[in-house]
């Protein structure tokens, strides 16, 4: 019974793909339409997905990390470094605590923030200061040291890393002495004399005013008397951890509070720190509708070309049932034909994207992203994009064809058999 | 036995606001094994009452037994169901499917209707398109074939599931008289060799001396039934309502 079963189903496929290329022209320019739609939309995904991470990993390992823990209030007040919103040494200790029972937890590294006055003695301009500890800024930020454009890849106690910008407008060099001027919480001013070690470069475009000194140095400027931070970055060993960690961090941190009984810390994924994820959020907007366009482009060509199916066979249709077959099969005859159409198309033009990826990866096309320089894209297929948009192209194919399939399993074989 | 009981069968027809009564009450009896010819001008209602007997349509009034079954409560699923079972159709246009050989036309029935294992399908089809003739062109599609090539195909595919009954709408129509000649004594010798009842709506003189029962439609009605030398191994003869 079961291989009867079979052997029906079978048999069944048979005349459907012998149907399918009975009108060879019309079956090859639907296929190639679904074929060139899906290597388009494979192209597509695969290269936004590659620019995505690499614009996602040029921001999150050269600046932010992947997620930020600051005092409550600190990111609302952000752009003025508010010193009065640093974290003190007993609630950084509760952090360290708490990330270290996260083994998805690859690194993190504390700063401390502030706005100074930069000089080289000739003149002055505004500058923000990040203090860190170099190897845990290294650590938590693997492609910082990408970012120093000139001499050495770390910073020592008494030396400064200059922005880009403040180095070409002042004209100053590697091994230049500058004065940072800095006003501590109670408004006292401290100044304290730098060496130039190198020059960064800002990850988001020209015009950054971002500075690094070692850690010491920065407590030393605003006179701490205890070892305070403004924030503490993280790295991830996998970007996938992103949203459990950062709910797991909610969930601990998040639930801490202060004396006051409000809460102590606040928790942001780098999403919410930089207006480049308004960029993502497009790219997977554009995805979106370019998906829509592949559907509409399947549900029309294959519904096309079964409507034109049905009604040239109407009288084949006619006879199949007048000899006995039961509408349930004639109905899986027209889907089967469907269902080929989409199969076909999806595994075609899944070769002819991978054919196409493998061209521009072979021609190694470079592009800019923001300060980073001649980045390669390198483009791979995902097999969830593959699986995802094959399995899309062959359900819209299986939805198109089921309206005129349901049609011809309905006619009436006496009205089939008169058709003309 | 009666393969076929039609009792004051009629069959309507409206486009728009009119009604043309296309079969009006007619009664008669089929047993079985015979070989029984329905003719008639153009439009006198052969074909009509064919699709009657086939279940491809219901009467207006009346009631139509086939088999013992009253065909005119069947519903789609049912009525697909009993052609399969019982019922064998030749058409005029022969109506094979393209996309298959020979063999495959005629086994169709066999696969999708009956659900027959491949073994006894094999002996099956291969022994019926031999005695019709075709055996040498069995791996041809039917754009390969002659008109009457087409129709052996089609007597082998309505015969294949050894039905009880074989309706045949002007099988002879579209051939030359030879080949039409030959498709009659086919279904003749098929219908000694299995006992077979066939039916025809026919035109076809041949045919009409063949019958060994003839009815005469005439815009509807059962006008005339002449009953000839009737088939030994048969039952009843046909007998005018």
């Amino acid at each position: 019974m079961h291989i009867l079963r079979e052997d029906k189903m079978l048999k069944l496929v048979k005349i459907s793909l012998r149907n399918l290329f009975r009108y060879k022209r019309r079956t090859f320019l639907t296929m190639s339409l679904i074929t060139i739609g899906v290597a388009f939309v494979l192209v597509f995904v695969s290269v936004t997905v590659s620019f995505k991470a690499m614009m996602v990993g040029e921001i999150t390992d050269s600046m932010l990390g992947h997620i930020q823990v600051h005092k409550k209030g600190y990111v609302a007040s952000i752009d003025n470094l508010p010193l009065n919103l640093n974290l003190q040494p007993k609630a950084f200790q509760k952090v360290e605590e708490v990330l270290a029972e996260i083994p998805e937890v690859d690194a993190y590294s504390p700063r401390l923030k502030f706005g100074g006055v930069f000089s080289n003695f000739v003149e002055s301009t505004n500058i923000r200061l990040n203090a860190i500890d170099p190897d845990k800024e290294l650590a938590a930020l693997p492609l910082f040291a990408s970012r120093i454009k000139s001499g050495q890849k770390t910073i020592k106690p008494g030396e400064i890393l200059i922005p880009e910008l403040l180095a070409k407008g002042m004209k100053i060099k590697t091994g230049d002495i500058a004065v940072v001027v800095a006003t501590n919480e109670d408004g006292s001013v401290n100044g304290y004399q730098f060496t130039v070690s190198g020059v960064v470069s800002s990850v988001t475009g020209p015009g950054g005013r971002d500075g690094y000194i070692h850690i010491q140095d920065g407590r030393q400027i605003l006179r701490l008397e205890k070892p305070e931070i403004s924030e503490v970055a993280i790295r991830l060993k996998k970007l996938s951890d992103l949203e459990s960690v950062e709910a797991r961090l909610q969930e601990t941190l998040g639930k801490e509070m202060n004396p006051k009984g409000k809460p102590a810390f606040e928790i942001h994924p780098w999403k919410k720190l930089t207006p480049f994820f308004n960029v993502v959020r497009m790219i997977d907007v554009m995805t979106f509708f370019i998906k829509l366009m592949l559907i509409a482009i399947v549900l029309i060509s294959v519904m096309n070309v079964m409507i034109m199916a049905v009604y040239e066979r109407t009288r084949e249709i006619g006879t199949i049932a007048a000899i006995g077959t039961l509408p349930g099969r004639i109905l899986s005859m027209f889907v089967i034909e469907g269902l080929s159409l989409g199969i076909l198309g999806a595994a075609s033009g899944t070769i002819l994207g991978s054919v196409a990826l493998f061209v521009l990866n072979a021609l190694q096309i470079r592009f800019n992203f923001g300060r980073a320089k001649g980045l390669i894209l390198n483009a791979s297929l995902n097999p969830v994009d593959i699986i995802t948009i094959a399995l899309i192209v062959v359900a819209v194919a299986v939805l198109a064809g089921f309206r005129p399939a349901y049609q011809a399993s309905r006619l009436e074989p006496i009205e089939a058999l008169r058709h003309v | 036995m009666d393969v076929v009981v039609a009792e004051n069968v009629s069959k309507d027809y409206v486009t728009g606001k009119v009604t043309v009564r296309a079969l009006d009450k007619v009664s008669f009896r089929i047993g079985t094994g015979s070989f029984v010819s329905f003719v008639g001008p153009s439009g006198s209602g052969k074909t009509t009452l064919l699709n009657l007997i086939g279940c491809l349509d219901r009467p207006t009034q009346g009631k139509l037994t086939v088999n013992g079954t009253d065909v005119t409560r069947l519903d789609r699923h049912k009525g697909a169901l009993f052609r399969g079972q019982y019922i064998g159709f030749i058409f005029q246009d022969f109506n094979l499917i393209p996309v298959l050989t020979v063999y495959e036309n005629v086994e169709y029935p066999l696969v999708m209707v009956r659900g027959v294992d491949v073994g006894d399908r094999k002996k099956k089809v291969t022994e019926l398109i031999e005695e019709v003739g075709i055996g040498a062109e069995r791996n041809k599609y039917p754009d390969q074939l002659s008109g009457g090539q087409k129709q052996r195909v089609a007597v082998a595919r309505a015969l294949v599931t050894s039905p009880r009954l074989v309706l045949a709408d002007e099988p002879t129509a579209n051939l030359d008289s030879r080949t039409a000649s030959l498709i009659i004594g086919l279904m003749k010798k098929m219908r000694d060799s299995l006992g077979t009842t066939f039916i025809f709506s026919t035109h076809d003189m041949r045919i009409v001396d063949t019958a060994e029962v003839i009815h005469t439609l005439q815009d509807g009605k059962l006008t005339d039934t002449v009953k000839k030398n009737a088939h030994t191994t048969g039952g009843q003869d046909a007998q005018a309502g």
